[in-house]
């Protein structure tokens, strides 16, 4: 999957010269934290972020409803020269880089002009949708051997089945190195004949397994 | 007027998808049989099953798609040809006649309906219905026709009613919530087996409708391994602060029971305990807000031999204020039966005590549950503040 699919492709912008009270006001009202700030040509100049605002502005403990910090231009005080990434990104690049930078938001630019913005959000709720709950099905947790080949054996099962498999993850198995925990989502109300079957060829059914506790 | 109607006729049991199949309406039998012997249900209480027409059914399904459930069962359509409508998977395979068998079934939960909101009785139960699954174009989960989205729209349309459904089946009632979803004067309250790992998978507490139906959607996700304290406290909660939140004119329940322990398809640990309270509730709530008016349906429930007869007599039973009885199950019913069953028969009402090994983190999930009603009910609980 690549950003363009993901990203906002009309994100909220703001000039240079525009003040810190109304990127806080633009802010409030479209509910968003991230900003990218552009010129003319939307070329991006900077990102400014609702941190960045609050360590600007004074602590609202003290009373100072008219800090000049408020008329100060976000050019001021907003981040210059961005990470950005382009449409064409993979979402798990966009995804490391969020986790490495320590970032909240990336400008997505192509041509040199800004075309969308990404956020931990969006990425978020693309994981989300990668689990695969959006059509009705039952859940199956299988423990295997980090080995080539099972995911083959265990399709075959499926096959037999005619079970509809909806997503497949595979997850690193917290006990064990050697094993990984695949999670397969299946268009079944009754997954017992799968499971039966994929026991008796040997295989680790945690189905479901409460955490901490072996059953 | 009587007080409670059995709704049922033998062309329900047409719904039948094969000899394995887990959904079996033999419970039917089974349970009507157990009633019969201990002197619990008379034939002048038995009200038959009509059919329901094509128009109603419109009421909730799309014409191409009764068009397929039509021609699938009788014989004109392959598999691949109905598979995108659900039809003809593992799930829900085809069978002869399955429409009729299935508009029979939803035509069982009209007359529920109209018996109540005609006043022939102030409560009715269908235990042929309560297919929670069912789509507007698509069967899913062993539901072809979803009689009680049907139900509901016909209350609307023919008696103008506010309806509650409320939903204990250990899966959650997906169909119905979502026909509904946008509607604020249905309220939809199922309370399930978290969708973890459990069919369908849906059923989280932030579903809680859309637009003007926006809160009007309860969802009550337990976990696995629950049992009766738990389980019993989130429903009687949940079910009081609704009741007091939407003041239904009438109430329709969905009576699955496949929350037991013995449930082979679910991982919830409920005895018959909670068989014998969830329609005690109901059945007072009904009296304090809808003048009586309930409608009960049946639903899941897979362990036939020992969980689903027992279950749905008890709710027979409290609709019709006859006291529920302890110890031994009639001998002469155990005797026809036990041939036949796969598994040695819970000869007593009771479950025995233990059931089960004690289930560790007990107490972490009772917590997490706890937790989750709260988060459910904030919505009303704060209106109410406010």
């Amino acid at each position: 999957m690549i950003v363009e699919e993901i990203m906002n492709d009309e994100p909220y912008t703001l000039a240079p010269t525009n003040t810190v009270l109304e990127a806080l006001k633009l802010m409030r009202e479209r509910k968003v934290r991230h900003l990218p700030v552009i010129d003319n040509e939307r070329h991006v100049l900077g990102v400014i972020t609702e941190r960045d605002i609050k360590e600007a502005l004074p602590s609202s403990l003290k009373d100072e409803p008219n800090s000049p910090v408020f008329s100060a231009m976000v050019e001021e005080i907003m981040i210059k020269n961005p990470l950005v990434g382009h449409p064409l990104d993979f979402v798990e690049e966009v995804a490391l880089t969020f986790y490495e930078a320590k970032i909240g938001c990336l400008p997505i630019v192509s041509g040199g002009k800004l075309v969308g913005i990404v956020t931990t959000t969006d990425l978020l709720y693309t994981y989300i949708e990668l689990t695969g709950a959006t059509e009705p099905g039952s859940k199956i947790e299988i423990r295997v051997s980090d080995t080539p080949g099972v995911l083959f054996e265990i399709t075959k099962i499926f096959n037999l089945h005619h079970a509809n498999v909806q997503s497949v993850l595979v997850y690193p198995d917290s006990e064990n190195t050697q094993n990984k925990i695949l999670s397969v989502r299946v268009k079944t109300l009754n997954p017992l004949a799968i499971i039966e079957d994929l026991r008796q060829e040997g295989f680790d059914v945690l189905w479901p397994n409460l955490p901490g506790v072996s059953l | 007027m009587k007080k409670a109607v059995f709704v049922y006729s033998p062309e329900q049991l047409g719904y039948k998808f094969s000899d394995t199949h887990p959904f079996n309406h033999k419970r039917l039998t089974l349970t009507m049989d157990l009633l019969k012997n201990i002197g619990a249900l008379d034939d002048v209480d038995i009200v038959p099953a009509r059919i329901a027409t094509e128009e109603e059914l419109l009421l909730a399904h799309d014409p191409k798609y009764i068009e397929i459930v039509k021609n699938a069962g009788h014989g004109k359509l392959s598999e691949a040809q109905c598979a995108s409508y659900g039809i003809g998977t593992e799930d829900t395979p085809i069978f002869e006649n399955m429409h009729e068998a299935s508009a029979q079934l939803v035509g069982g939960t009209l007359t529920a309906v109209d018996c109540v909101m005609e006043g022939k009785a102030q409560h009715a139960l269908n235990l042929g219905g309560g297919l929670h699954h069912g789509f507007r174009g698509r069967a899913s989960g062993f539901c072809i026709y979803n009689d009680s989205t049907v139900a509901i729209r016909y209350l609307q349309e023919k008696y103008n009613a506010r309806v509650l459904y409320v939903d204990t089946d250990a899966h959650h009632g997906d169909g119905v919530q979502w026909s509904f979803y946008e509607d604020p004067n249905v309220c939809t309250l199922s309370i399930h087996e978290t969708g973890r790992y459990l069919f369908p998978g849906t059923g989280n507490i932030t579903e809680r409708g859309n637009g003007q139906g926006y809160g009007t959607s309860f969802n009550f996700p337990i976990d696995a391994f629950t049992e009766d304290e738990s389980f019993l406290e989130i429903y009687e909660k949940a079910m009081r602060e609704v009741f007091e939140f939407f003041k239904p004119d009438v109430v329709l329940t969905q009576n699955g029971a496949d929350a037991h322990y013995f449930d082979p398809l679910t991982h919830l640990y409920g005895t018959m305990n909670i068989y014998r309270e969830i329609p005690k509730l109901a059945h007072k709530l009904a009296h304090e807000y809808c003048d009586g008016k309930w409608i009960a349906v049946g639903g899941g429930g897979y362990d036939i031999w020992r969980v689903v007869p027992r279950a749905w007599s008890m709710l027979w039973l409290e609709m019709t204020d006859q006291k529920i009885p302890t110890g031994a199950l009639p001998q002469a019913w155990l005797d026809r039966w036990q041939p036949e069953a796969p598994v040695p028969f819970i000869p007593t009402w009771e479950d025995p005590n233990p059931l089960y090994e004690p289930i560790p983190r007990k107490a972490e999930i009772e917590e997490k549950n706890a937790q989750m009603l709260e988060k459910a009910l904030h919505i009303i609980r704060t209106e109410k503040r406010s």
